[in-house]
């Protein structure tokens, strides 16, 4: 398919629409393959300097903003505080069974806390996020793509990056810390119930340990996590809308990417993270 | 209308609910900062001063015979008698313990935290609000013990590596 297209190219008509959205011919494939990869990414930075600029005037909406919070984050919320409970109970229990062996359970409270906070709560959140809320921002804008209602905004002069893209973009990247603070909590007390209420460890202990061993940096660095990663999935999942090829195949495939980029991202951007901030 | 009201409810009880659980992450886990006490079961406070507290802190449990009798709700320092003074909460139901009781402090396993234990005296006047435990022994500092064992070590076998160490100037 790719091959064909670039015959068509050289001649002086209109080119059909498939063809704006093949890369520069090429002789080699491989070579084609490569290019294709740096156009990639050079639409999702020009496409995310503009996002960036639509944002200031998209705060001039609220509404739009709200509404998006609401999609991204209090819809999400079911799935984040179960997961976060279930996760904390299972690091109260596998933590108390290791720190047992050892004959200091008073530490399960400091190990819980720096885990969730530093590295499940916002890892295990994206994760969750990208599948719950960015693969519906994909389908949503790729849908409004493939019905050319973004090309009907366009026309009537209503620009679709202020009233579609930047109020998701926003909404995703303000839910983020928010859903990530509520599953460590939650988290917390999870691990609380496992590990007092079941395993005995006494109360006090478990919360005045980790209290005098949790700093405010701790925080700050689960805080900062989840912002960064906040904006990289929503930009993700809003460009991968945005530009999917307009057809019911291409906006299911836009779906999976988001997904497969989202996760792998996530991941390799914590330990980026992780190194900056120890 | 309808929809947009529950759509602002939803909203609103998300962003309450995420900033509440930032608030609590900021300011009730670092040491640092302003505490709300989660636990208020009644009881009545008691005193005791001790020559050096270790690792003890807030928090940490009371205990008799190793039920858990109350905990520490406030460390100070008694400049008068220049010893750490410690503020113990003692459940209500527990009213009968001996007025010479002995406090010590605990280490609970070997990374444990620490704890305060009280062993009971024989007088048949009891604790109350306000009174002092008079009899005390500090917390055993781990550094401390070691620091003693190796200098007792060096001291008695000092003068094999003095006659060691002159060799190698030969």
């Amino acid at each position: 398919m790719t091959e064909s297209a670039g015959t068509i190219v050289s001649e002086g008509k209109p080119p059909p629409r498939k063809v704006e959205a093949q890369a520069v011919p090429s002789r080699k494939a491989s070579r084609e393959g490569l290019l294709e990869g740096v156009r990639k990414a050079g639409v999702t930075a020009i496409f995310f300097a503009q996002l960036l600029a639509a944002c200031v005037p998209a705060l001039s909406r609220p509404r739009l903003i709200i509404a998006q919070i609401y999609n991204a984050g209090a819809r999400s919320l079911i799935i984040i505080m179960l997961s976060g409970l279930f996760t904390g109970m299972v690091l109260g229990l596998q933590g108390y069974d290791l720190l047992h062996r050892f004959g200091s359970e008073a530490a399960l409270g400091t190990a819980v806390a720096l885990s969730l906070l530093k590295e499940l709560g916002p890892v295990l959140t994206a994760l969750l996020f990208a599948g719950r809320a960015g693969t519906a921002l994909t389908s949503e804008i790729g849908l409004m793509r493939a019905t050319d209602q973004l090309t009907a905004m366009e026309v009537m002069a209503v620009d679709p990056l202020r009233y579609v893209a930047a109020p998701r973009f926003l909404g995703g990247l303000i839910a983020m810390p928010l859903l990530t603070a509520i599953f460590i909590v939650i988290g917390l007390f999870g691990a609380q119930l496992v590990g007092v209420q079941m395993m005995g460890v006494d109360r006090g202990i478990f919360w005045s340990q980790m209290q005098s061993a949790v700093a405010l940096k701790d925080v700050t660095e689960g805080i900062v996590k989840s912002l960064v990663f906040g904006a990289v999935l929503s930009l993700i999942a809003v460009n991968e809308g945005y530009h999917t090829e307009p057809t019911a195949e291409g906006v299911g495939r836009a779906t999976t990417r988001t997904v497969v980029a989202s996760s792998v991202l996530t991941l390799l951007l914590d330990y980026v993270l992780t190194a900056v901030f120890l | 209308m309808r929809a947009n009201r529950s759509l602002e409810i939803g909203t609103g009880l998300f962003v309450l609910f995420g900033l509440a659980a930032l608030l609590f992450l900021t300011t009730q886990l670092p040491s640092s900062g302003f505490k709300f006490s989660f636990n208020k079961t009644p009881g009545y406070t008691v005193t005791a001063e001790f020559g050096n507290i270790g690792q003890l802190k807030v928090g940490a449990p009371v205990s008799m015979a190793g039920v858990r009798i109350g905990d520490v709700t406030k460390i100070g320092f008694d400049s008068n008698s220049q010893r750490a003074e410690v503020w113990l909460r003692i459940y209500q139901r527990f009213n009968q313990i001996p007025e010479d009781s002995f406090a010590s402090i605990d280490t609970e396993g070997l990374l444990g935290g620490q704890y305060i234990s009280i062993s009971p005296g024989g007088l048949p006047s009891y604790l109350k609000n306000g009174s002092q435990i008079q009899e005390t022994q500090s917390a055993l500092v781990l550094e401390n013990l070691i620091n003693k064992f190796f200098a007792n070590y060096a001291n008695k076998s000092g003068s094999g590596s003095q006659g060691g160490s002159k060799e190698p100037k030969k």
